[in-house]
C-alpha cells in the first residue's frame, strides 16, 4: 500500500474514534434529532394523533444495530458512546466487503 | 436528512426507487470501465468516509442535529458516478443496519444524496472553477460545490416530504404520511442547511481537496481535463 493510502486509512481510524462527538455535541447543546425524522411516539406529542399511513410503515424493519446503539434507547451515555465507535468500525468493514463484492461483480462481468 | 419508513407515500417512493436503479445502472457501467484495481481501495475509503462524516451529528443548540454527506468533494475527487455508487453503499448499509433511513425510502435517501447531491456539487465546481487554475478560484469553487450539492439535497428531500400532504391524505383531509407542508418543510430544511450544515460540508470539501491538491494532485478527477470530457 502506498503511503498516501495508509495515512487516509490513519485518517477514517481517527474519525471512528472521534466519532462519539456527534453524539455528545448534540446532547450539550440540548439539540433533538434531525427534522423530518421523528419516530412515532414524538410524532404523536407534536401532532395530537399519528398519520395513518405512516402507522402502517414506520415499523416496517427492525435494525439489527437500531440509532448506532447496542445498549436500547435508555442507554446511558458512555454505552451509546462505545457502541457508536463500534458502529462506526463496523460501518467502515461493510463498506469495504460491500465494495469489494460489487469490483468482483463487476469484473465477472466482463 | 434520512427519510424515514412512513415518511413517504407509495406513489412517491416508488418512482423514486425507480429512478435510482436507473442511475445505479449507469453508474455501474461507468465505473466498470475506470475500475482498475488501484481505484477499488479509493472507491472503499470514500464509502467509508461518507458513513464516518455522517456520523458526526452537528446540533443547533436547542433546535435539531444535521451533517454532512461527504458526497461533493468524493464527486471531485473521484467522479460523480463513482460518488453514485460510493454514497448508496452507504445509505443501503444504515438503512439495513442502523435503521438509519427507512427501507421504504432508500430509493428517496439516495436520490437526494448520492445523486442529486454529487452532481450539483460536480457542475457547481466546474462552473465556478472554469479553466482557471488560481488557488482562490479553485478553492471557492470547492466550498461552493459542497455548499451547493447538500443544500439542493436537502430542499430535494423537504420537497418530498412537503407534498405528502396533498397528495395522499384521508378523506378527510388529515395527512397520510409526512404531515407538514411544503410551507413549513422547505424553510425547515433550507435554513438549517443554508446556516450551518451546508457551512461545514463547504468547509470540509475545501479542506479535503486542498489536501488531495497537495499530494496527490494526478488523482482528482475534477481537475482532469480529459476526464471532464466524459461526464
Amino acid at each position: 500500500m502506498k503511503r498516501f493510502e495508509k495515512k487516509l486509512w490513519l485518517g477514517l481510524f481517527v474519525l471512528a474514534l472521534l466519532s462519539p462527538l456527534g453524539i455528545i455535541l448534540p446532547e450539550k447543546f440540548g439539540a433533538e434529532g434531525a427534522w423530518g425524522e421523528w419516530g412515532v411516539g414524538a410524532l404523536e406529542k407534536m401532532l395530537g394523533y399519528v398519520p395513518e399511513g405512516l402507522k402502517k410503515t414506520a415499523d416496517l424493519w427492525t435494525a439489527p444495530i437500531r440509532n448506532y446503539n447496542f445498549g436500547g434507547e435508555d442507554a446511558v451515555l458512555s454505552t451509546r458512546i462505545v457502541s457508536y465507535i463500534v458502529s462506526a468500525f463496523i460501518g467502515i468493514a461493510l463498506a469495504c466487503i460491500i465494495v469489494l463484492i460489487i469490483s468482483r461483480l463487476l469484473k465477472h462481468e466482463k | 436528512m434520512h427519510i424515514p419508513d412512513g415518511y413517504l407515500s407509495p406513489q412517491t417512493y416508488v418512482p423514486l426507487y425507480g429512478v435510482s436503479i436507473v442511475c445505479w445502472r449507469i453508474a455501474l457501467k461507468k465505473i466498470k470501465k475506470d475500475l482498475s484495481a488501484k481505484h477499488i481501495p479509493y472507491l472503499a475509503m470514500a464509502a467509508a468516509f461518507s458513513f464516518l462524516v455522517q456520523m458526526f451529528n452537528i446540533p443547533i443548540p436547542g433546535g435539531t442535529t444535521g451533517h454532512a454527506v461527504g458526497a461533493g468533494i468524493i464527486a471531485l475527487v473521484l467522479g460523480p458516478w463513482t460518488a453514485v455508487i460510493a454514497v448508496s453503499v452507504v445509505l443501503i448499509m444504515q438503512a439495513f443496519v442502523f435503521g438509519d433511513g427507512g427501507i421504504t425510502a432508500i430509493g428517496a435517501n439516495c436520490f437526494n444524496m448520492a445523486i442529486v447531491m454529487p452532481f450539483v456539487a460536480y457542475w457547481t465546481f466546474n462552473l465556478l472553477k472554469g479553466s482557471s487554475q488560481n488557488t482562490v478560484r479553485v478553492g471557492a469553487a470547492a466550498f461552493f460545490s459542497g455548499y451547493a450539492g447538500l443544500s439542493v439535497a436537502a430542499v430535494s428531500a423537504a420537497f418530498m416530504l412537503g407534498i405528502q400532504p396533498v397528495i395522499a391524505a384521508g378523506p378527510d383531509g388529515t395527512p397520510l404520511y409526512a404531515p407538514y407542508p411544503l410551507s413549513i418543510a422547505i424553510p425547515a430544511m433550507a435554513v438549517e442547511h443554508l446556516f450551518l450544515f451546508s457551512i461545514v460540508e463547504g468547509v470540509m470539501t475545501i479542506a479535503l481537496l486542498k489536501y488531495f491538491l497537495k499530494n496527490e494532485s494526478t488523482l482528482i478527477y475534477a481537475m482532469n481535463e480529459a476526464s471532464r470530457e466524459k461526464v
